[in-house]
């Protein structure tokens, strides 16, 4: 079964054996690479089948480049970085020799440990948490494997021999690099065992001055993401979908389009129609003449207002299922001396990166199937690629790109882009490969977004104003019902739906969390922090909430309850103390605290507004304190924290995504309006120095931000905004 | 048929005079440095150069550029260009990098106008180009960065 989500210790060590051999496949550069025999299968299979150079972690060519094969997709997050990191602290190569390419096909290799290893994937910030072993080790066997090459030639003591910057060398006056080693290199012995760096001879890992290897191709145009593919005779699709979701292509006339100069064909695949063109100005000319009828009978014809209503009429009722359930909140809410309530109101919210969702595939005369695309899951993308085009996963070579963007986007357990661009291929035949682009209003309304929910929350204090009871009714979709991920949902709880509130880390005796499901066909996904989307600004406003209703200070009162928590404690006092939290401010302008779990990463954010009045507010600034265990690389920890504090925020702020008689209102960024430079505040990080293993840093920024913010404008209104997004709140 | 300049170049293209000059430079062209983000001027990322102002290739019809002179990412070069291009690789701006091509053409457009800009400044000449993975704050220091370089 999937495990999804990270659970604490469910990372297995690798196994310490690697497979070594030379890379002779025809036409290929000799090399040598290493395959961890992690799963019992992967030693079984005959050495011909692991003798791709495709499958392994680190490479090292005659030509001197170090080749890391990425099991973690690369969609800005910087994984493909960090991965490089844990390698080069063990190999002591070049930088200027790295490249790193995202590797699939093969979950053995390259499952995810944070998942149990039963399936690749990028998700739920576990890159660094499933590689940390896995490729340090794989560096530090290439690198005893070269120095044994380099032993045996210059026939001196392996002990000896130094590695530094890609250079091994020997007291004697020896020298080599690793490309003219490599090939001698893969005829060494298998080391059984590899000794890692203890942390005091790291110079890599948490080192403040490393630099991405790879910022300057995006700078200069040169870095190449799915809709920058070159191939002989790539067309261009573009796809009409159903204006609503669920219904389905009644009839459609492709005539007019197929005159049309330059279009290639007009295509039915299970998702939509096809328009194929020889670039992608024709194929949007002849998208405007294809004529399609839709039958609308299993469509969602609801508007999201209508959604709205209904979810807050199941919140005045019981929830359908129990989360988490300590002492008895009913009782306690009775006899509390104050009770506070509160309903919350979360819009959907779009993805909306800025390359436009897209993939590509070939169908080859041999009878296999490339596909390009960003494969944030390629083992069902693989799987389903292989039911679409008629044949088996062994045949579908997937090639993974660098993507513009994902923020949870790109993992799809139906796969849509990839059963677009595999059945329009398929019906071009062989030999000619096509590129599914969506445009930014396919992008749009395409479905998968962040759920709609309703929180029904109430809280009671007791005469000293301690927290005696809270009890939080979640309503909304489940991300993962009806997917292959649908196993993970235990008694009607899909664990996506309640994070954040289910782990609340507040000592309150008596907690109650409830959930009930909706039935609605508006397509929904993981977006950026998931769960904690939602009950992060919950849980925080509403603790924020109870602190002023038991006059307290936000901080202090938060620390009180924190004695079985200290990393909480500790990143909450930290975010404080840089902020000069209790410090007086000038007139106009207030603070926010908010802190938040996710991921196993700990963050706290103070945010400083300037108010002046209605919806007149600016956010000045954030302080930010993380704990993600280790540090690999901080100023990449410090580039996540920033972007996801802006990613967050823009969300609060003002997006919101709504439909119309089932219809998406929005269709661009006109009315969808992610955060623009105009609006970020400057934002400072501060990592929290730490012995635990490293956990994720890609979505844990992103919760606090909310209600970090949303507290801050109820100093200076009295009010807690409970529906989001806040300007629009302010200016009703 | 249409002629212009293209990073130095003389070109002529016969294509559809209706043709955004965003898919004529990355279709027909085959420079895919510019990118497509929304096709109406609301995210930036197909920002070029038509004779040196940052212009939104996405609602530039190829019909409109007879005689002009535009630069790409791939093309731009000198002083200006070259100190931002270097000062935002070695502060680490990108993150996905994708909106990074229009977010240095819109750069470089405001610090040939204006060596010295305020926040204000750089707020108003940027904010017409999105960043979803928010580097806002980098590319802001950035931009400071290189104009005290330029200075200097």
């Amino acid at each position: 079964m999937l495990q999804f989500r990270l659970k604490q210790g469910a990372v297995q060590p690798t196994r310490r054996q690697f497979l070594i051999g030379t890379a002779a496949t025809a036409g290929l550069a000799v090399g040598y690479r290493l395959i961890a025999a992690s799963p019992a299968a992967a030693q079984a299979a005959p050495a011909e089948a692991q003798a791709n150079p495709f499958q392994a972690y680190v490479e090292i060519t005659p030509e001197n480049r170090i080749l890391i094969h990425s099991s973690q997709f690369e969609m800005g997050q910087g994984s493909y970085f960090g991965i490089a990191t844990l390698v080069m602290e063990e190999l002591e190569g070049d930088w200027a020799q790295v490249d790193v390419i995202g590797a699939a096909g093969n979950t053995g290799l390259y499952g995810n440990l944070a998942w149990g290893g039963a399936m690749q994937g990028t998700g739920g910030s576990t890159s660094m948490t499933s590689s940390w072993e896995r490729y340090r080790k794989a560096g530090a066997a290439a690198r005893s494997m070269l120095v044994a090459a380099a032993a045996k030639e210059w026939n001196v003591p392996a002990g000896e021999i130094e590695v530094a910057s890609g250079v091994v060398s020997h007291a004697s006056g020896k020298r080599a690099n690793f490309g003219e080693l490599a090939t001698a290199a893969a005829e060494m012995p298998i080391p059984n065992d590899v000794e890692l760096k203890p942390r005091d001879r790291w110079t890599q890992i948490g080192a403040e001055n490393l630099k991405r290897y790879d910022s300057r191709s995006k700078v200069d145009g040169t870095q190449t993401y799915t809709i920058d593919l070159k191939m002989d005779g790539l067309a261009t699709a573009v796809m009409i979908h159903p204006p609503k979701f669920g219904a389905e292509v009644a009839s459609f006339d492709p005539a007019k389009a197929k005159a049309l100069d330059g279009i290639v064909d007009v295509i039915q695949t299970p998702r939509g129609i096809a328009v194929v063109g020889t670039n992608m100005w024709t194929a949007l000319k002849g998208r405007d003449l294809v004529e399609v009828k839709w039958d609308e009978a299993k469509a969602e014809k609801r508007g999201s207002a209508q959604i709205m209503t209904e979810y807050n009429k199941l919140a005045d009722g019981p929830g359908a299922a129990t989360a988490r359930n300590d002492g008895d909140a009913a009782s306690a809410l009775t006899g509390a001396a104050k009770v506070v309530e509160g309903r919350y109101e979360f819009p959907y919210l779009a993805h909306a990166s800025i390359e436009p969702l897209n993939a590509a595939a070939r169908f080859n005369e041999d009878g296999t199937i490339d596909v390009w695309g960003g494969h944030q899951m390629p083992d069902l993308y693989q799987m389903i690629a292989a039911q679409i085009g008629g044949t088996t996963p062994d045949k579908v070579k997937l090639h993974v790109m660098k993507t513009g963007g994902s923020f949870g986007r790109r993992a799809v357990a139906d796969a849509d882009l990839i059963v677009e661009a595999v059945a329009t291929a398929r019906a071009l035949g062989p030999g000619k490969p096509v590129r599914v682009q969506w445009t930014r209003e396919n992008d749009m309304r395409g479905g998968r977004y962040r759920p709609a929910y309703v929180h029904a929350v109430k809280a009671g204090l007791d005469k000293d104003g301690k927290i005696v009871a809270l009890h939080d009714h979640i309503i909304g979709q489940s991300i993962m019902g009806g997917s292959p991920m649908a196993a993970m949902i235990k008694d009607g709880i899909d664990p996506t739906s309640v994070e954040g509130a289910v782990n609340l880390p507040y000592a309150i005796p008596n907690l109650k969390v409830e959930l009930t499901t909706t039935d609605v066909k508006v397509p929904v996904l993981w977006w950026r922090s998931v769960g904690s989307t939602h009950t992060a600004y919950v849980m925080e406003t509403f603790i924020d909430e109870l602190a002023a209703a038991a006059n307290r200070d936000p901080v202090e009162f938060r620390l009180s309850m924190l004695d079985e928590h200290p990393r909480h404690a500790a990143v909450l006092k930290l975010a404080a103390e840089k902020a000069g939290w209790g410090t007086p401010l000038p007139e106009g302008r207030f603070r926010g605290v908010a802190l938040h779990e996710s991921f196993s990463t700990y963050v706290a954010e103070v945010v400083e507004i300037t108010f002046k009045g209605g919806s007149d507010f600016t956010v000045d600034r954030v302080v930010c304190a993380v704990d993600c265990g280790i540090a690999i690389n901080p100023d990449q920890i410090r580039a996540q924290m920033e972007g996801g504090i802006g990613f967050g925020l823009g969300a609060i702020l003002q997006e919101e995504l709504t439909l119309t008689e089932g219809v998406v209102d929005q269709e661009n960024y006109d009315t969808y309006t992610p955060l623009r430079i105009n609006q970020m505040p400057s934002v400072e990080v501060h990592i929290v120095a730490s012995d635990e293993p490293p956990t994720g840093v890609g979505e844990p920024g992103v919760p606090p931000i909310g209600p970090a913010v949303g507290n801050a404008l109820r100093a200076a209104t009295g009010k807690t905004i409970r529906k989001p997004p806040l300007i629009k709140s302010l200016s009703a | 048929m249409v002629a212009f300049t293209l990073n130095g170049e003389a070109r002529t293209l016969d294509v559809d005079p209706d043709m955004p000059l965003l898919w004529a430079i990355r279709d027909v062209i085959g420079l895919t440095g510019t990118k497509f983000g929304c096709g109406m001027a609301q995210c930036g990322a197909c920002t070029v150069h038509i004779d040196g102002v940052a212009t939104r290739s996405c609602q530039t019809a190829i019909s409109d550029v007879e005689g002009a002179s535009i630069t790409t990412i791939e093309g731009i070069s000198g002083k200006v260009s070259e100190t931002i291009q270097a000062v935002w690789a070695e502060m680490d701006v990108p993150q996905c990098g994708y909106c990074q091509s229009g977010q240095i053409m819109s750069a470089a457009a405001l610090l040939a106008e204006t060596p010295k800009p305020t926040d204000e400044d750089i707020d108003s000449a940027m904010s017409g180009n999105l960043c979803r993975c928010a580097t806002y704050q980098r590319i802001r220091a950035a931009i400071h960065e290189a104009a005290h370089r330029l200075e200097a």
